[in-house]
């Protein structure tokens, strides 16, 4: 195995959202999508964050190891978009699966050619977020193509590798119902999926928009009312999925 | 078959089994007194869910509505009433109701609920002041009599003690000391009176005094006797206060009802007889499920009035009140009385200790709402059985309510029926018993290393006159030297006051029935403690890897200090700074351990602060690791306020590498996340704090407090107190009502690390 640089955005030691148990999550820098909603922008820069390498961070999961097993975790990596640094991933999920720790890739898809086989092999769950289920829609959401994503998420059905479905619900961008549904019965079909996570849109993140004095088009969007994402969560439940 | 079945079908087997008895399996326990044996042979583990409890009966919710109506107004107004002339014993008051039709068990520590009982034994004026800020006059008749004829707790010390100790006292370097109250850490085994009766008790203590008529009575032993006739004539007072309730507890109790409020008659003579610096109740939980258990199969009780006992039970243990100064207060905040209960474990013989009965504890806290008391302690192990678990976790995210220690950890230390008195202080019940030492400034033993001996607020020379450090820059090399040196210093002047204290507070308030509950060779542990010690340790990391000037005043004395350049901060899981922590724990013990202590008690130390970091924090001078003069310490064995910057895992895991060996007194640390951070559903995040208990526990660590709310909820209560009446915050090692906490304490625990994205 070889030592490959990364760029960091931050390390959350304690995660409990992103995956089982409790989780060390690698957040990566750079995105090439420009979601509306980002709740995280100041990860989006290419070779941003700090810059760091596999052999370390491995070093500093391999020290925590033996508490990550007894929490029921692993290691995620999360970001921006952790495919645009397809190597470096790689090697964090091959020395963490070599330790014997559960491994999870947050992605959103679009690089999902970037993933090679090998890379998949050492990744036990992958978190997909399809952010929305029409293409015209998909591309006012993220500026670019929803194609990528689907080619991935029907090449993980392929070789029956376990997903988490993350779908970011924003009142007047991703609500449209009949996109829903559409997602709720692929996913359905893709026969992989083993639990949906409908999030509602936060504005936790809009501090972070004003900061980079960046222009934020959902300072005027409301977070979504709890029976829109109670309505949302229903379309996946009548496909008999799991959803959270 | 069932032993019940097996009585009533063969009851020739049981003739000579006295009908208290009846289906229990025999022992040890049946000759000897030994309630571990008792628990050990009857008690039925239990390994499923939280499904078979039940909600308040409407007896409760009447009852409890008047408790909380009082309790509201007590925090509203004040003290509502208080002895000023009758001293409290354990026969003092004639019975005492809330509400006699309601309540299933009874006793009070006055004749009134919530109304304060006059104690000066450990001191008179300490009670005098009591009295006096909470707007009550101390009878000049009692007042005068105590002057005249009857010696304090307080007085003694006084006598003893050297110029040092005073000095050492006043400048702050040792504080807190249990010299002018009264010192708790002494749990009576209450099991004992509802197994065995007054009457069998009295028995046993007639047979050890029998046992000292020995050819040479040297001081030891005659101190001993002196103490045995004192706790047989606390027994006969039991008997006597039970029966003014019109209870004759001098024969075991014949069933769960009996068992609960016979138990309770032992711990209410306890609390009339001892204001005690935590007045903990044990382990009681799986013994009283022994009984409860029998009446159900028995037919005579259902698992609604199981649960009315209980929350009844835990209801008296919420009223349990003492008359305390403003300054007790700020040391101790909250009016705490940690009434510390034990829930869980495992037996050494790998059977879970859980009962339904553990979980009936539990639900008190859902049927009667968040509290600070009793003290809930979950002795956690990685084997518990899941349902409990998650029951324990569920009721954290709820209720705020409860602290976590590590049964797989003090298991090997303290067997399977041991006790925590006060916060992390285990101890085997009825066989042990602690000396309270309060705890030792560390912070400012290393600024006294560098100026000598003098306190750097006061300028007097409080220490050793030893070299100070003139240069003007601080290095570890020439700092760890004189800081050893005056850490041996403290320890020896530290002891010395510990010694003077305990032994004129066995001569002047010896804790009788407390002790009538113990066996007569007790193991004595002098449970010493430090206060600041990610202080030091963050301040001897700045000296090894940053530059440290010294500032120094016109008279040439060090306040001040600029630090430059990176250095590590404990908790952060760095070892280059956790090692110095680490290795301060066990010097400053081995320091202890040299030194003699009275009735040739064990020396320990303790990481606690529990709200004191606040005092401490105020009583010392600026510190090399950036901490300006007044900031509180961190609390317990916490990292400082927003150093811990790695997360929640890397803070546990430095906290966990402390070492409990060292450190037999208990490691307290304090951790406070937002429920947004356990996970996306409700199930998620029980699972999920379970997960992270399991992690911490694993990597060693002794104890932790759970906080589980959004800072916005305390900054809210803070501002509208009335809208948050049960608030319920943990700090270290106990419980308080955040109402009940000064705005300088309130602002303190906002400012403690809040786990958000951890």
């Amino acid at each position: 195995m070889k030592n490959v640089t990364g760029y960091l955005h931050s390390i959350e030691t304690a995660g409990a959202l992103d995956g089982p148990g409790i989780r060390r999550v690698l957040f990566l820098n750079g995105c090439p999508l420009n979601c509306v909603y980002c709740h995280n922008p100041d990860t989006r820069k290419y070779k941003g964050g700090t810059k760091t390498d596999a052999f370390s961070e491995l070093q500093a999961i391999a020290k925590q190891k033996e508490m990550l097993l007894s929490m029921r975790g692993g290691v995620t990596v999360s970001g921006g978009e952790p495919l645009w640094q397809p190597e470096f991933v790689k090697a964090i999920l091959e020395g963490s699966k070599m330790m014997g720790l559960h491994t999870a890739l947050d992605t959103s898809g679009f690089l999902g050619n970037k993933a090679d086989d090998e890379l998949l092999s050492f990744t036990d769950l992958v978190l997909l977020d399809i952010k929305h289920f029409d293409p015209e829609g998909y591309k006012r959401v993220t500026g670019v193509n929803l194609q990528p994503t689907l080619d991935f998420a029907e090449r993980l059905a392929s070789i029956n590798k376990p997903v988490w479905l993350r779908f970011v619900l924003v009142p007047g961008y991703t609500d449209d119902m009949k996109a829903i549904s559409k997602m709720a019965a692929y996913v359905k079909r893709l026969g992989n999926v083993e639990r949906v996570e409908v999030l509602p849109f936060h504005k936790m993140g809009e501090y972070k928009w004003e900061a980079m004095e960046m222009d934020y088009k959902l300072f005027e969007i409301r977070e979504p009312e709890p029976e829109l994402v109670e309505k949302a969560k229903r379309r996946f439940e009548e496909e008999g999925m799991l959803v959270y | 078959m069932k032993a019940t079945e097996q009585n009533l079908n063969l009851p020739f087997l049981t003739d000579d089994i006295p009908s208290q008895y009846r289906s229990f399996t025999a022992g040890t326990w049946s000759t000897e007194i030994d309630v571990r044996d008792f628990i050990q042979k009857n008690y039925t583990p239990y390994e499923g869910d939280a499904s078979f409890l039940e909600g308040p009966t409407d007896t409760t919710k009447l009852l409890w509505h008047e408790v909380l109506s009082l309790k509201i107004k007590e925090q509203k107004e004040g003290v509502l009433d208080a002895d000023t002339e009758l001293v409290s014993s354990i026969v003092s008051h004639g019975p005492g109701y809330i509400d006699k039709d309601l309540e299933r068990v009874v006793g009070l520590q006055t004749d009134a609920p919530l109304k304060r009982s006059l104690m000066p034994f450990g001191g008179v004026r300490m009670a005098e002041k009591a009295l006096d800020s909470n707007g009550f006059t101390f009878s000049e008749k009692t007042k005068e009599a105590f002057d005249a004829i009857r010696k304090t707790h307080n007085d003694g010390v006084f006598d003893g003690y050297t110029s040092e100790i005073r000095n050492c006292r006043s400048s702050g370097i040792i504080t807190g000391l249990p010299d002018s109250y009264a010192r708790g850490r002494i749990i009576g085994d209450y099991r004992r009176v509802a197994l065995y009766g007054i009457d069998r008790l009295i028995e046993d203590k007639n047979e050890q005094l029998d046992s000292l008529e020995v050819y040479n009575l040297d001081e030891d032993t005659i101190r001993l006797r002196e103490e045995l006739n004192e706790q047989i004539r606390s027994l006969y007072e039991l008997k006597e206060m039970a029966a003014s309730y019109g209870f004759d507890i001098s024969q075991p109790a014949e069933n769960a009802t009996e068992a609960v409020q016979w138990l309770y008659f032992g711990y209410l003579a306890a609390v009339k007889e001892q204001n005690g610096a935590a007045m903990s109740f044990g382990r009681v939980s799986t013994f009283l499920d022994i009984y409860i258990q029998r009446d159900m199969e028995e037919g005579n009780l259902t698992e609604a009035e199981a649960q009315e006992l209980i929350d009844h039970l835990v209801m008296k243990l919420r009223m349990v009140r003492f008359m305390r100064p403003p300054e007790y207060n700020e040391l101790f905040s909250g009016d705490p009385t940690w009434v510390t209960e034990v829930i869980g474990g495992m037996g050494i013989d790998g059977r879970t200790m859980v009962s339904k009965t553990s979980f009936r504890f539990l639900q008190t806290l859902h049927n009667l709402g968040p509290a600070p008391e009793p003290n809930l302690t979950i002795l956690w192990s990685e084997d518990l059985p899941e349902g409990f678990k998650k029951f324990c976790t569920d009721t954290t995210i709820e209720t705020s309510s409860l602290q976590y220690e590590n049964d797989d950890l003090m298991r090997s230390y303290f067997g399977d029926d041991y006790g925590i008195a006060c916060c992390v202080s285990a101890m085997k019940i009825g066989k042990q018993m602690q000396f309270f030492g309060a705890r030792a400034n560390l912070a400012k033993t290393l600024l006294y290393a560098i100026n000598g001996g003098k306190d750097e607020i006061s300028g007097d020379q409080v220490g050793p006159e030893f070299a100070p450090i003139t240069g003007d820059k601080l290095t570890y090399e020439e700092l760890m030297p004189k800081f050893d040196a005056m850490m041996e210093w403290l320890a020896a002047t530290y002891m010395n006051a510990l010694n003077i204290i305990h032994f004129m507070h066995d001569k002047y308030n010896y804790e009788r029935v407390e002790m009538a509950l113990h066996d007569r060779d007790v193991y004595r542990t002098m449970a010493c403690g430090i206060a600041g010690l990610s202080v030091v340790a963050d301040s001897l990391s700045a000296c090894k890897f940053a530059d440290v000037r010294i500032i120094r005043d016109e008279n040439g004395l060090a306040t001040d200090f600029e630090t430059s350049g990176e250095f590590p901060v404990f908790g952060n899981d760095d070892d280059r700074v956790d090692n110095i922590a680490r290795e301060l724990v066990k010097t400053f013990m081995q320091k202890l351990k040299k030194q003699p202590s009275y009735r040739n008690s064990e020396p320990t130390q303790s990481l606690l602060t529990i709200t004191s970091n606040v005092v401490y924090g105020n009583k010392t001078g600026n510190t090399p690791d950036g901490r300006k003069k007044g900031e509180p310490f961190g609390p317990g064995a916490n990292p400082m306020h927003g150093r811990d910057k790695n997360g929640a895992v890397a803070s546990m895991r430095s906290v966990a590498k402390l070492p409990y060996q060292y450190a037999q007194d208990g490691i307290s640390y304090t951790f406070s996340i937002v429920p947004g951070a356990l996970g996306r559903t409700e199930d998620d995040r029980v699972e999920n704090l379970v997960n992270l208990l399991d992690g911490y526990f694993n990597e060693g660590g002794h104890h932790i407090n759970v906080n589980v709310f959004n800072r916005d909820t305390l900054v809210d209560a803070m501002k509208q107190p009335e809208k948050y009446p049960q608030l319920t915050v943990r700090v270290s090692g106990y419980a308080v009502n955040f109402n009940k906490l000064t705005k300088e304490q309130q602002m303190d625990v906002i400012s403690r690390t809040f786990h958000e994205r951890s």
